[in-house]
């Protein structure tokens, strides 16, 4: 698929060690964190500016080839899995934190930088990015752009669209363009930057950009709260908000996932409850203070079986890090973990938990399920193994259910995964056969020859997927 | 190049061996990718990360790729320091995987030449046999004490072999004579209150190049109130082997080494070598396939201990330890950490000596590129994996840097020397400072 001729065009632009097509490093860029899917590329490049990545990209644009972004693969949707072949696209070299302004409070860095060594340099400074995805020490903030990453953080500061102010862009056709900026406010036209983010790298490549610093919270506090059943610890949830306070996290995990992040981490979580919720408040001493008194009165009206603050920053610390791991030890229990982000307005949590629990039951599968409870996102994982089919076609099933279910209740497929290959199928469900024509149509305007990331949110061409 | 047969013969290999429920446990989540000192080195290439490693080895299996140069390149490159066991959500036991990969390459790869020779003179000729241990590290004893020593180096003939092994053979430690070698002392007497009955693994390297740190363990055992038997039918842990694709002489060693302790009847089994600790605490892994042995394997592996923390259970480090002012840090030994999971006892020890400022160092616990013999295979990768770990171990300020087994002193040394630091820092075993501290205390209170 890529000749020789256009390989040592390649090797041209950005240097011979930065191409790569043995059959190894294929492989090793053939999948990502999302299990099921696997396909081989046909070459790895990893330029080290935006020009060189303008100089590939019009290539591959002049000879049809396709072009998979990628971070650090950790996505969930089948996002970088390279299904139709083509170029694999690394940012390892453009991975540098470009400007911290502290004038304008903002960040400028190129799309390799790790999420969590920008919030330490963030912090450095006494600044704060919010934007803390489970994955934070290994996804990449291209990753996180195009994903529209969200976080424990999520509830009370948004997720990463929210503080995207400016893209560099290398459109398919080569051309580099800037979007927004330092700017607190901008309407000269469409609002690009907000399509980019979000786009899985369908529409084009981010080679840089801006995002917005918010100052640093004082202090923070960390607690847990426990309850006999899963529904009561919604109901709480639902009545934290009623009342009008809202955490900076507010984090739920039903009994299953308590038992294997207690396993992994050993910090002392109580094996025996039916469910906890991992609350954490920032700000001003004195509103930490107050917040968590009303939030420990609210969840012992609503039947707690118990509360704890965390007495030190460690102990804190320790809480949301365990937290954090709760996908990849569910892992432990069985071989394989479906995990889905379902999401629904934050009023209709418990009932959702409810019908997830109905659900499985239906199916006799094991769902557990954790997530951000206090904006609505459900993690449903299905504990399975791949290699059962008989159970796959239910578990398949099931999460459909789940889908239509969360649709029901004003929700959607996805609330911070993607689309991608993954749930490419049920993304009509959400915005309508209308809805889909729409995206097509702005694909077919930037992305006319369909190189960047094809198969990828919805279908145009034939599937070149193995599933191991 | 490899051939084609070769390459199917290594392919089949891999299906055999290959545990396949713990290749599939691994999510691909990536969490351990920061903590790969092959990854980070190689600018982030996937193929040196263990998700990478996984993932070849799986497609090897699977029959997605075969099992080329690359793959094995990949699979060499790896230090087997097992950092990114603990930060693996899942539990997937790379270090498993990692020896049955290196069994399936090696059993049916033709190795280079010279690697092939060094792998046999060490693995299946030397250090399997104490008698030549002792011969062999005798003839290094004859050579730095004869004079010879002065000699080659003025000719340069040391300039001959790379340079690792040049810089090596001038940290090497004085080694004892072969007669003291020969008499070693089987039993010890508490020398406070008895509180254990514990035997010591003395290791090959350890009895022999470093014998006077073997001296110093008995000696702390002795003074934390240990009675001591020290098997003479021991031998070889068998680590080396295990680690680059030798299984089933690791698990004849492991068999002799049952056997020898199982007649003494003890709390606990004392190591003072991190490398051998581990590879010891996994007999019962190695052996779980054998009826006659599995039980006595896993019933030697529950006793095994190390030197710091059976130090620390018996409060060794409230009896009064005393050094002249210094700073002082650590260096994990790799397995000692990743594997037998201790990190801070060492640490607890050190910040109990009167006069020590302990400075902990930035990223101790990534590997110091020691690595069993992969200094010297792997130089290139080993020298960028140590330059690293100098600049951070020159950050600390310290005189001291303190290690728990022998591959990291001697790794620790040769950064200290291509620095050309000698004159004003040094590199210990543990138990040597300790010792030191113990009896200056001990004479400063007469
Ligand atoms: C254990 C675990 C926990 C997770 N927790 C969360 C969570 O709490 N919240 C959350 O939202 N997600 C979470 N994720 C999912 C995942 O980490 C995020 O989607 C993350 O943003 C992906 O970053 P990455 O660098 O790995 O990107 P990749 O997976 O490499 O890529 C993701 C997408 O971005 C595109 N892309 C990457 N770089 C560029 C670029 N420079 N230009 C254009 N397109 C690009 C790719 O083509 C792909 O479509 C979790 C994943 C795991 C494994
Ligand atoms: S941390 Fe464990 S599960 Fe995750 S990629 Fe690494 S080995 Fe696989
Ligand atoms: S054992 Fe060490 S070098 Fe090998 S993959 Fe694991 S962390 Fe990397």
């Amino acid at each position: 698929m890529i000749s020789e001729a256009i390989k040592s065009q390649f090797e041209q632009f950005v240097g011979k060690d930065n191409v790569e097509d043995n059959q190894a490093s294929l492989l090793a860029y053939s999948y990502d964190a999302t299990p099921g899917f696997q396909a081989m590329p046909h070459c790895i490049v990893s330029p080290r500016n935006a020009h060189e990545v303008a100089a590939v990209v019009k290539l591959c644009n002049e000879h049809k080839i396709p072009i998979v972004p990628r971070g650090s693969g950790t996505n969930l949707s089948a996002g970088t899995t390279p299904l139709q072949g083509g170029v694999v696209l690394l940012f390892k070299h453009m991975d540098g934190i470009i400007e911290i302004d502290e004038e304008n409070l903002t960040m400028t860095v190129q799309p390799g930088v790790i999420t969590s060594h920008i919030i330490a340099a963030a912090e450095e400074k006494g600044l704060f990015y919010p934007p803390d995805p489970g994955s934070m020490h290994i996804s990449t903030i291209g990753g996180n752009i195009s994903e529209n990453a969200g976080g424990l953080r999520g509830l009370k500061y948004g997720v990463t669209r929210d503080y995207v102010m400016g893209l560099e862009i290398v459109l398919p056709n080569g051309e580099i363009i800037h979007t927004g900026g330092k700017l607190a406010k901008d309407v000269a036209g469409y609002d690009l930057t907000r399509l980019f983010v979000g786009a899985e790298g369908t529409l084009g490549v981010v080679t840089a950009a801006t995002l917005k610093l918010i100052p640093k919270p004082e202090t923070k506090k960390t607690m847990l709260a426990l309850f006999d059943d899963l529904e009561t610890s919604a109901e709480a949830v639902s009545a934290i908000i009623a009342n009008r306070i809202i955490p900076a996290t507010l984090e739920f995990l039903d009994q299953q996932t308590v038992r294997v992040v207690e396993d992994f981490a050993q910090i002392g979580l109580p094996k025996d409850v039916g469910a906890v919720l991992l609350i954490e408040q920032d700000g001003p001493p004195e509103v930490v203070e107050r917040d968590l008194a009303k939030i420990e009165e609210i969840c012992r009206l609503t039947n707690a079986v118990d509360v704890q603050v965390a007495k030190t920053e460690a102990e804190a610390d320790a809480l949301t890090s365990a937290r954090r791991t709760a996908l990849s030890a569910l892992s432990r229990v069985k071989p394989t973990t479906i995990l889905e982000d379902a999401t629904v307005p934050r009023s209709k949590i418990a009932e959702m938990v409810r019908e997830i629990e109905v659900i499985a039951k239906k199916y006799q599968l094991t769902i557990c399920t954790f997530g951000h409870a206090g904006d609505g996102n459900l993690h449903p994982t299905c504990l399975t193994d791949a290699r059962n089919e008989e159970e796959m076609a239910l578990v398949e099933k099931a999460f459909e259910e789940i889908f239509h279910k969360a649709i029901e209740l004003g929700g959607t497929i996805t609330g911070e995964h993607g689309v991608g290959a993954m749930k490419l199928p049920y993304l009509h469900l959400k915005i309508g056969e209308a809805g889909v024509e729409v995206l097509q149509g702005i694909k077919k305007a930037i992305d006319p020859n369909h190189i960047m990331n094809p198969g990828k949110i919805f279908s145009e061409s034939e599937r070149n997927r193995v599933v191991i | 190049m490899m051939s084609t047969e070769e390459k199917a013969r290594i392919q089949v290999s891999f299906k055999e061996k290959m545990d396949y429920n713990e290749l599939m446990n691994c999510t691909r989540c990536g969490f351990c990718l920061p903590s790969c000192p092959t990854y980070i080195e190689s600018g982030k290439k996937e193929i040196n990360s263990p998700r990478g490693r996984i993932a070849l080895m799986k497609g090897v299996v699977d029959g997605l790729i075969e099992p080329d140069e690359d793959v094995k390149r990949s699979i060499d490159l790896c230090l087997g320091c097992r950092a990114c066991e603990p930060v693996c959500p899942s539990g997937v036991k790379f270090g498993h995987l990692l020896e049955q990969a290196r069994d399936a390459i090696y059993q049916t790869n033709n190795q280079s030449l010279p690697e092939k020779a060094m792998r046999s003179i060490f693995f299946n000729n030397l250090f399997p046999y104490h008698n030549r241990m002792i011969g062999a590290v005798g003839l290094l004893g004859f050579y730095q004490r004869s004079g010879l020593q002065k000699i080659t180096r003025s000719v340069g003939i040391m300039n001959l072999f790379p340079e690792t092994m040049r810089t090596m053979e001038k940290v090497l430690p004085e080694v004892p004579k072969k007669k003291e070698m020969k008499q070693r002392q089987r039993h010890f007497a508490p020398l406070r209150e008895r509180k254990k009955n514990v035997a010591f693994f003395s290791g090959c390297l350890m009895d022999t190049v470093f014998m006077s740190t073997n001296d110093s363990t008995t000696k702390l055992l002795q003074y934390a109130g240990c009675e001591i038997v020290v098997p003479k039918t021991q031998g070889c842990c068998g680590a080396l082997h295990g680690h680059s694709g030798e299984q089933n002489r690791a698990r004849e060693m492991a068999k002799r080494n049952i056997e020898a302790f199982e007649a003494a009847e003890v709390d606990y089994i004392i190591t003072n070598a991190g490398g051998c600790g581990a590879f010891l605490v996994d007999y019962g892994h190695l052996l779980k396939d054998d009826p006659e042995w599995s039980e006595r394997a896993q019933a030697f592996s529950n006793k095994i201990k190390d030197i710091t923390s059976i130090l620390v259970e018996l409060e060794f480090d409230k009896l009064p330890l005393r050094l002249d002012d210094q700073i002082v840090t650590y260096q994990d030994s790799c397995h000692l950490k990743n594997g037998q999971k201790t990190f801070i006892e060492p640490r607890k020890l050190l910040q109990s000596i009167e006069g020590v400022t302990f400075v902990e160092m930035h990223d101790a616990g990534r590997c110091c590129g020691s690595a069993g013999i992969y200094n010297i295979v792997e130089s290139e990768m080993s020298m960028q994996i140590l330059d690293y770990k100098m600049e951070q171990t020159k950050k600390t300020d310290a005189k001291t840097i303190v290690t728990t087994n022998p591959g990291c002193l001697l790794q620790m040394k040769l950064g200290i020397e291509r620095e050309g630091l000698a004159d004003q820092m040094d590199a210990v075993h543990i138990v040597d400072l300790l010792v030191e501290a113990y009896e200056n205390a001990e004479k400063s209170e007469r």
